[in-house]
């Protein structure tokens, strides 16, 4: 028996706002980082499981998956990089010491 | 396979080699011989400028995968024209010693995110436009960290890199709904298989929400003027114009070419992007201070007037949008050239120290006071024929509230935008900045923009050059 894909529509969409919700919750840069992941992956399951279901003979979806995939980790990278400079500058990643500039 | 499709990307690959060729220079060049670094990056991207204006080719290559036109190709040129102008300003900044170690790699990230203009530009599918997208704004995030030891620096990029990435997953979520609901991802296979469906617009709504954080439009804006007032003067030039006008070019092609079917749909939403944009952004504007977060606001609200060119949707608002990219590149690189030269003199960027600036560097604060007006959009200057092209498109398409709210704004922005003026030229204070000898390069970079802002507008052949090759929805 196959699972319907409205089940994998629901996690991924529970996936994406709950990474909405760590991002503007969160106050440490690598939990708003996690957060941001969960939001992408969201998005991959999205493709890969409209690829899948609905428009099987080709891999469209698929394709894109890998790319959004590759370019995901680029993003973490230069994230994480910015990170670890901010760390070792002020040795904080919390967002509460990032508020010299507002207004 | 069949390579000959390369030809095709004749911008992309002349670009690729300039950057290549920079990065093997950077990288066994000698100490001595890079002193010629800068020299040499500005003079190759102006060699790869030039090759812009061979014929333009039209037609698709990879299957669809990219396309390119006449339009794209004028995009292209106006791009390049302000990428040179930030590079020729950034000079001075860049000699300095605590970032001219980084020199090449400011130089090669530039010309990356560049080549990811182009790319998002000449997409014909959403995949090279997405990776476009990131291609151009990954190497802004290094960009803006670039003085690493600099705490405004690196709190605006750590707000810029979360920021894209939040943007490109809202995006890529619109993205995937859209591609549920056609089954596919190249711009004329979606044209061609569109139906409004629930799903394609909660893709739409998606979609438009991420640009909107690339073009900055009111709801998405915030991030911008921290940004602006973290990152270096150059780098925020390059941001505030070239970054944005190449978005604000990418989001009218795919409305134009993929989703004009639906655009009952997203004019009116485009609508009310356009007042709040232009009216928070000038409000805001007002009670800036520091005159890099006034230039973000007053960038915000530009935002708002270049959409009305995707609002129209005609072939008349595609050519008025270039043409203000163009007249906007130029007024904003010579504020721009104006602030990083007295920031890297003095190391002032209030507004309060430009208080009788006019007394002690006159000819900087005529550039300045000319920029601004053209920004304005007072009639001798190039802002009032590229506001007025704007307007007319708009009207031409029956957006009359539209304009008129656009209208009454603008006399906001004069009001704002006078302040700075006002502060130079009437304004009297002890402490004047003194004389600032600005070095060749920033005073050949100015003298560029004010000639341009005084002849863009009085030359029409450059509107007519730029209307000819526009397509409408």
């Amino acid at each position: 028996m196959e699972i319907p894909m409205i089940y994998y529509v629901v996690v991924s969409t529970v996936m994406f706002f709950a990474g909405v919700y760590g991002f503007v919750t969160r106050k440490n840069l690598l939990a708003i980082l996690i957060s941001l992941e969960l939001m992408l992956n969201a998005v991959d399951i999205n493709f890969v499981v409209f690829n899948r279901y609905l428009f099987p003979q080709q891999l469209e979806g698929f394709f894109f998956t890998l790319f959004a995939v590759a370019i995901a980790a680029a993003e973490t990278a230069i994230a994480i990089a910015i990170i670890i400079n901010i760390y070792r500058n002020i040795r904080n990643i919390k967002v509460d010491d990032l508020d010299k500039m507002k207004y | 396979m069949d390579f000959s499709n390369f030809l095709w990307m004749r911008d992309e690959l002349t670009l690729l080699a300039v950057i290549l060729i920079l990065f093997l220079y950077d990288v066994f060049g000698t100490e001595k011989s890079r002193r010629f670094f800068s020299a040499t990056a500005c003079t190759l991207l102006a060699v790869q400028t030039a090759l812009l204006f061979l014929p333009a080719l039209a037609g698709e290559a990879f299957g669809g995968m990219y396309r390119t036109s006449p339009a794209v190709n004028t995009v292209k040129i106006v791009l390049n024209a302000g990428t040179l102008l930030v590079l020729i300003q950034a000079t001075a900044w860049i000699r300095r010693a605590d970032v001219v170690i980084r020199r090449g790699e400011f130089y090669i990230l530039t010309l990356m995110t560049l080549l990811g203009m182009y790319l998002m530009i000449s997409s014909g599918n959403f995949l090279l436009f997405f990776i476009g997208l990131e291609t151009a704004s990954l190497p802004l995030t290094a960009l803006i960290a670039i003085e690493k030891y600099h705490h405004d620096s690196y709190e605006s990029a750590a707000k810029y890199v979360f920021i894209a990435l939040f943007s490109s997953s809202l995006m890529l979520m619109g993205l995937s709904f859209i591609y549920g609901a056609v089954g596919t991802l190249y711009f004329s296979d979606i044209a061609a298989r569109l139906a409004g469906t629930p799903l394609l617009y909660v893709g739409l709504v998606f979609f438009m929400a991420g640009m909107g954080f690339k073009i900055s439009i009111v709801p998405f804006h915030l991030w911008t003027a921290d940004v602006y007032q973290g990152a270096p003067t150059s780098i925020t030039a390059y941001l505030s114009v070239i970054s944005k006008g190449a978005a604000a070019a990418a989001l009218m092609l795919i409305l134009f070419k993929v989703f004009a079917p639906v655009a009952v749909v997203w004019q009116p939403v485009l609508w009310g992007l356009i007042v709040v944009t232009i009216t928070v952004g000038n409000l805001f504007a007002v009670r800036q201070k520091n005159l890099k977060r006034f230039m973000a606001f007053s960038s915000i609200s530009q935002a708002g007037y270049i959409l009305l060119g995707v609002i129209a949707g005609s072939a008349t608002g595609m050519a008025s949008l270039i043409y203000y990219v163009l007249v906007y590149i130029f007024s904003n690189l010579a504020v721009f050239g104006v602030i990083s030269v007295i920031e890297n003199a003095t190391g002032k960027v209030c507004m309060d120290d430009y208080n009788g600036l006019y007394r002690t560097n006159p000819k900087l604060s005529v550039a300045m006071m000319l920029a601004l007006f053209s920004l304005a959009g007072i009639p001798p200057f190039a802002g009032f024929f590229s506001k007025f092209f704007i307007f007319y498109a708009a009207v031409q398409e029956g957006f009359y509230v539209l304009v008129f709210i656009a209208l009454l704004n603008t006399i906001i922005s004069l009001y704002y935008y006078l302040l700075v003026v006002k502060a130079m030229f009437i304004r009297q204070d002890d402490c004047l900045i003194p004389a600032v000898q600005s070095d060749g390069a920033s005073r050949f970079c100015i003298a560029l923009c004010v000639a341009g802002i005084v002849v863009i507008g009085l030359l029409s052949c450059i509107y007519t050059a730029i209307s000819g090759v526009s397509f409408g929805m």
